[in-house]
């Protein structure tokens, strides 16, 4: 970089001193500060310094002994609402960095000397000369490899590297997950699993829902457990059926329903099941408006309306949410009549839309 | 370059440290410099100089930022477990003790709650991120408004993007990271965008979970990603960009004595060392006053992640409020091709979009050159009133990006301002495309507007406020000469010269090669330049102070300088007095 800083930039553009319409009156008079020529306000300034930087040692200090001092756990709210911990460790933390920062400029700008300097610039561009070295050395490195004169040798490199540099790694990466297969096409939903309350696993019958209630439900498969109330889905695989088979329930005045083509028995005494996940990119929605059947997506805002096969009513979502038929099993509990007839979630390449 | 030191405070040496006896730092300087021959390559590197404006410390506060993040990110690495298995939680924090959760979310919470000055290190991590990605953004704006990024500076404009384009990646891996309900909903919405890629989307979708969402594996894998991958590289873009800088020189603001084949500043050693070393504690000083203050990403509110429930209000970090915004706000177009579904609805704002602007932004120096012709070196920055073309594409730039970041908020201004959100959104839908279009005419006919103030700054001076009558009854005000350093600044600057095309057709009458693309190119470049005002010539300059002078030979007589402007600076009270008593 600095070889050849005394290269001239050549002049830019069109300004030369004929086509000017002012000639650069030059660098300004330097201008003394109150510092350097009082003695007074330089010694005054070396204390400010001097302050400032001793409360930054203070403030360390002050930061060591609420390191020690102020107990944390459950203590958010000590303090006016915050960790009284957090709050004491930010403020001496802050003031150790800032009056050290704040210290060392007042120094640069009271103290220091304060002469504007001026240095040339060097071109960008390597010299010619330099450039015709280098490119000279290259060719003559080339020459002596022969890989020019060798085509054999050249061609059967650039077919092992390509060889080497496109299919292996590809190759290495391959088991970083399994294929897609049909796992998106389907839930955990089978033809009489009970649909259950989100929370406590507890089954469902029509009357425990009135008209305008919407009820978080999941597959009682989640909420199942061994002889010893070991639950048998748990970890990545509950959440991974979770995150598909999550549904609403929801009961609406039957003279309010429109029922989809086909669904016209899908739902029990006016209470309709659907995927709670949004078909727009998969976040759980929840929103409900009892007036108008419309439940929101908080995410992207889509929203469908639960009384019409929940059609997209507004927003990013391109289908409806998938329905869930239901049906009573013989003790009076809700229960999916089968599993979704269409993937849920997010729309995917494979999925057949039609 | 020696300078007088004479009057400098005198509490610094005015006088080269000579060592007058072996002193222990010098034999320490010597072992280094025998083994790594330090003081020739750093010889200019001591006393180097740079230009001095507020504006190229926004750059700098990305810088120091950084390094806030790799001190605190550390401190973090020490107690988060990047695992998804399923702990119960028997900590400090008591209302979510005994309840199921992920390991990376368990130590979260031990590093907020058990950990003494944990809380304090996560906010500061994720306070300094927020001001990391800003001030990115802020420094981007600052060089293209002021034409820094033109030739020699180009290379560096990429490397700025690109670090732009990872800071924001590595935001949305970090905060993905705490598996509280929030970040896992942004890893599911993240999950949808890549399965609406159209052939590879299931597949890209199943690798990174190593199955269906959410797996086991998306937390240790963005782990990876975010304290090793992309860190790393944005260390050495950093160095890169770093030494580009250094190598270029800085640019400065014209002005007297500033010209293209210098740098007027203040040495590195000692001033920089100072002012810029302060300015890392101060960004730290703030970074951490910050997170002892404010509370940020509050993960215990929002309970581990569970992927049937959400919160209302759900937003990304504001980096990843943009693009967010558009997938508001697209309609819901899907097709199907055969079997297979495409989902524009998805693919479009959230895949689509931010490749084709950050393509955009990536091409921009290299397609105002295109358009100007100017393969010239620049060193002297422009201010944006004078590039009006370009100073509109970023504000109609901007613009789009303030809307589409209004309508990823769609549902707050909806809730804050009691407004239908159906109407936001479709308002926002046509806004996105006008509002560019409208900010970019009134931005190009406002930084006209001020070049025509600037030349009449020139040509007549400056208002002085006084208000003088004729002997016809007649008022006008007086204008003053503005100084000379001032009206050489705003002369300092180049005359746009519209490209022209060599020649359409050659002798025969044979359109050239690629005629029509200079053919396109002149029009461009002539509408890039069409309207813009250019400086006075030494003609119209002269003419304008003659009249002037004119016009101050008609209110001699006066027993007292009339402008009352003696003692505000604007020019010299030399030989002068108050009203000439």
């Amino acid at each position: 970089m600095s070889s050849h800083d005394e290269h001239a930039v050549e002049v830019v553009g069109d300004r030369t001193p004929d086509t000017e319409p002012l000639a650069d009156p030059g660098h300004p008079a330097h201008k003394w500060r109150p510092t350097d020529v009082d003695e007074r306000l330089e010694r005054r300034a070396e204390r400010q310094v001097a302050t400032l930087f001793a409360l930054s040692g203070l403030c360390s200090v002050l930061f060591v002994v609420s390191y020690f001092v102020f107990d944390i756990g459950e203590v958010v709210t000590t303090v006016g609402g915050f960790g009284a911990s957090n709050l004491a460790l930010g403020l001496t933390l802050g003031g150790a960095l800032l009056f050290g920062g704040v210290g060392a400029i007042h120094w640069a700008r009271k103290l220091m000397a304060d002469q504007e300097m001026v240095e040339a610039r060097h071109a960008i561009a390597s010299p010619p000369e330099d450039r015709e070295v280098t490119v000279a050395g290259f060719n003559t490195g080339l020459e002596e490899s022969g890989i020019a004169r060798r085509p054999l040798i050249r061609n059967s490199l650039l077919g092992a590297l390509g060889v080497l540099a496109l299919p292996v790694p590809v190759v290495l990466l391959r088991d970083l997950g399994p294929l897609p297969g049909d796992a998106l096409k389907s839930t955990i939903w089978e033809p009489g699993m009970r649909v259950v309350r989100d929370v406590t696993g507890t089954p469902i019958r029509p009357s425990d829902l009135q008209f305008g209630d919407l009820v978080n439900a999941e597959p009682a498969a989640l909420f199942e457990v061994d002889e010893q109330g070991e639950p048998l889905i748990e970890g990545a695989q509950l959440q991974t059926e979770k995150a598909k088979g999550a549904v609403i329930l929801v009961r609406i005045e039957p003279e309010d329903i429109t029922p989809g083509e086909g669904r016209e028995d899908w739902g029990v005494d006016g209470i309709l099941c659907y995927s709670k996940i949004c078909t727009h990119v998969g976040c759980p929605i929840s929103l409900y408006e009892r007036t108008t059947h419309h439940v929101l997506c908080p995410c992207h805002q889509s929203t469908f309306d639960l009384a019409d096969s929940a059609r997209v009513m507004f927003g990013p979502a391109a289908r409806p949410l998938p329905q869930l038929p239901l049906d009573v099993d013989s003790d009076g509990y809700l229960v999916a009549r089968s599993d979704f007839d269409e993937p849920v979630g997010p729309s995917f390449w494979e999925r057949d839309s039609r | 370059m020696s300078i007088d030191t004479s009057k400098v405070a005198t509490s610094n040496a005015d006088t080269a440290a000579t060592a007058k006896k072996p002193n222990p730092i010098g034999a320490i300087a010597s072992w280094a410099d025998d083994r790594l021959g330090l003081a020739t390559s750093q010889k200019k590197m001591v006393r180097k100089v740079f230009p001095e404006h507020w504006s190229f410390m926004l750059g700098e506060i990305a810088l120091w930022s950084f390094i806030v993040l790799l001190l605190t990110g550390t401190f973090l690495t020490l107690w988060f477990n990047p695992s998804m298995g399923e702990v119960q939680y028997n900590g400090s924090y008591d209302q979510l003790r005994g309840i199921h959760m992920s390991e990376a979310f368990a130590s979260t919470l031990n590093i907020s709650f058990d950990v003494r000055g944990g809380l304090l290190m996560r906010q500061m991590h994720h306070w300094s991120a927020m001001l990391f990605i800003a001030a990115m953004m802020v420094h981007l704006m600052r060089v293209f408004f002021t034409g820094a990024h033109r030739k020699p500076r180009e290379l560096n404009w990429v490397i700025g993007c690109l670090l732009l384009l990872l800071g924001t990646l590595e935001g949305f891996t970090g905060y993905s990271l705490p598996d509280d309900l929030l970040s896992g909903t942004g890893i599911r919405a993240a999950d949808g965008f890549i399965k609406s890629q159209p052939v590879v989307g299931t597949y890209m979708s199943f690798f990174l979970f190593n199955g269906e969402f959410p797996g086991e594996s998306i937390i240790p894998r963005l782990y990876v990603v975010h304290i090793l991958l992309i860190p790393g590289i944005l260390l050495a873009l950093i160095a890169a960009h770093m030494l580009l800088l250094v190598y270029h020189k800085h640019t400065q603001w014209p002005g007297p004595g500033r010209t293209e084949q210098n740098v007027v500043g203040y040495p590195l050693m000692p001033v920089y060392a100072a002012k810029a070393g302060g300015f890392f504690f101060i960004v730290f000083g703030v970074t951490a006053l910050m997170g002892g203050l404010l509370s940020i990403n509050p993960v215990w509110k929002y309970g581990p992640y569970d992927p049937s429930k959400v919160t209302a209000g759900s937003q990304p970090d504001w980096y990843m409020g943009w693009p967010d915004g558009a997938l508001r706000i697209m309609p819901g177009w899907e097709s199907t091709i055969g079997p297979y579904t495409l989902s524009w609805n998805v693919l479009l704002p959230i895949i689509v979009l931010p490749v084709v602007a950050f393509t955009i932004l990536l091409l921009l120096p290299f397609v105002e050159q295109w358009i100007t012709g100017d393969k010239r070196e620049h060193h002297l920055l422009q201010r944006p009133r004078n590039a009006p073309t370009r100073t509109a594409v970023m504000v109609a730039l901007m613009t789009f990006y303030g809307l589409m970041w209004a309508a990823g908020g769609n549902d707050i201004i909806a809730i804050v301002f009691d407004l239908s959100i159906n109407q936001i959104t479709y308002f926002m839908r046509a806004a996105v495309f006008i509002g560019p279009v409208i900010a970019f005419f009134i931005t190009r006919r406002w930084c006209i507007s001020l070049q025509r103030a600037d030349n009449d700054r020139l040509l007549h001076g400056y208002e002085s406020g006084i208000i003088m009558r004729s002997t016809e009854g007649g008022y006008s005000e007086r204008h003053l000469p503005i100084n000379e350093g001032a009206a050489f600044t705003l002369t300092s600057r180049d005359r746009d010269e519209v490209y022209v095309p060599s020649s359409a057709t050659d002798s025969n009458g044979v359109a050239a090669p690629g005629g029509r693309l200079e053919a396109l190119r002149a029009r461009l470049s002539a509408g890039w330049f069409g309207h813009n005002v250019q400086k006075p010539t030494k003609a119209e300059l002269d003419e304008g102070h003659a009249h002037a002078e004119h016009e101050h030979e008609l209110q001699v007589g006066l027993d007292h300088p009339a402008d009352g402007h003696q003692f505000d600076g604007h020019h010299t009270v030399d030989e002068e007095s108050l009203r000439g008593h």
